[in-house]
């Protein structure tokens, strides 16, 4: 999968999931203080990555994804 | 009145009075329901009676490999889990000054910890969905205290500051968390009380009268139901009179 593909998968979740407009989800877009995500948004967020990717992401791992940077390389990482 | 077609409920201790009412309640309703307990000879007798959407899931749940498999199971057998109906409780009762560790920590397992496990283990499939029902069983000795059931009623107590803390977390995505507070009701466990002890009981119901596990199961129908849809981290009393709170 190439890393490229990868951007675009995750960033269409956070599209999805917390309706924002595309063009905001910014490498540093932090998904609580940029994109309007409460606490369980971001728990959700995590479970909708680990079904689009098929991978299981740790609570302690899921704790250190803010923003779209952090889950796109941590998903780099695991798959 | 209350529709439950295409819902699939999980109800523990579906093989006792109460939990086999009100797992006829919601089949009435029509669920898909599993049934959940620890004797499975009650537990297939009132799948046949219930027919085709009836599942058995046996499982023992102070066992906890057991306890966390169990949401996954019913997911399996029923294709989704939308209702979650925490029925399941022992009692260990004991004077404080003569009750043991084990008689605490056992009831504490089975009537809060498993509670918090199968509600856990259930509410990914239910924020999917943006629905779900978890409805946990209480009773009125959680709220009014009754001597020789400290651990009873503190569990009983814990599992209402739990649904109302979870009923917060989960408001915004459709999943509504409730109790149901049983007062005297009519079931296998208060058949064992002597005449004097049912009067002396009976003494204190405004009604005169035990309820009967449909009356509880009804309530549970209603707190299911996508009418009860705006009801949450509600405890519905059901006792005649005997507490009204």
């Amino acid at each position: 999968m190439s890393e490229g593909d990868i951007e675009t998968r995750v960033r269409k979740k956070v599209v999805e999931h917390l309706g924002v407009e595309e063009e905001k989800v910014t490498e540093n877009a932090s998904f609580i203080d940029d994109l309007g995500a409460d606490s369980l948004d971001t728990v959700e967020l995590v479970m909708a990555f680990e079904e689009e990717f098929g991978i299981e992401i740790p609570d302690d791992a899921a704790e250190t994804i803010q923003t779209f940077g952090d889950a796109v390389s941590y998903i780099k990482q695991a798959t | 009145m209350f529709d439950l077609t295409g819902k699939a409920a999980l109800v523990t201790g579906a093989s006792g009075g109460i939990g086999g009412e009100i797992a006829r309640g919601l089949a009435a309703a029509g669920a898909r329901v599993g049934l959940s307990g620890t004797r499975e000879g009650p537990l297939k007798a009132l799948a046949d009676e219930l027919g085709e959407g009836a599942h058995v899931l046996p499982c023992d749940l102070s066992d906890a490999d057991a306890l966390k498999a169990l949401p996954k199971r019913a997911v399996e057998a029923m294709g989704s889990l939308d209702i979650l109906v925490n029925n399941a409780g022992i009692t260990r009762d004991q004077l404080m000054l003569r009750m043991s560790d084990e008689d605490w920590q056992s009831v504490l397992d089975v009537n809060l910890t498993a509670v918090m496990k199968l509600s856990q283990a259930s509410l990914r499939g239910m924020m999917k969905t943006r629905w779900g029902r978890i409805v946990n069983i209480s009773s009125i000795v959680g709220a009014t205290g009754n001597p020789g059931q400290a651990n009873y009623a503190a569990a009983k107590a814990g599992m209402v500051g739990f649904s109302k803390s979870l009923a917060y977390e989960v408001s915004t995505r459709g999943i509504t968390v409730n109790c149901v507070a049983p007062g005297f009701i009519e079931t296998a466990m208060t058949e064992k009380l002597t005449d004097d002890q049912k009067a002396g009981i009976l003494d204190q119901v405004p009604m005169g009268r035990m309820g009967s596990p449909a009356e509880i199961a009804a309530a549970v129908v209603y707190l299911s139901s996508p009418e009860a849809g705006y009801v949450t981290g509600t405890t519905l009393h059901v006792n005649g009179g005997m507490a009204m709170l």
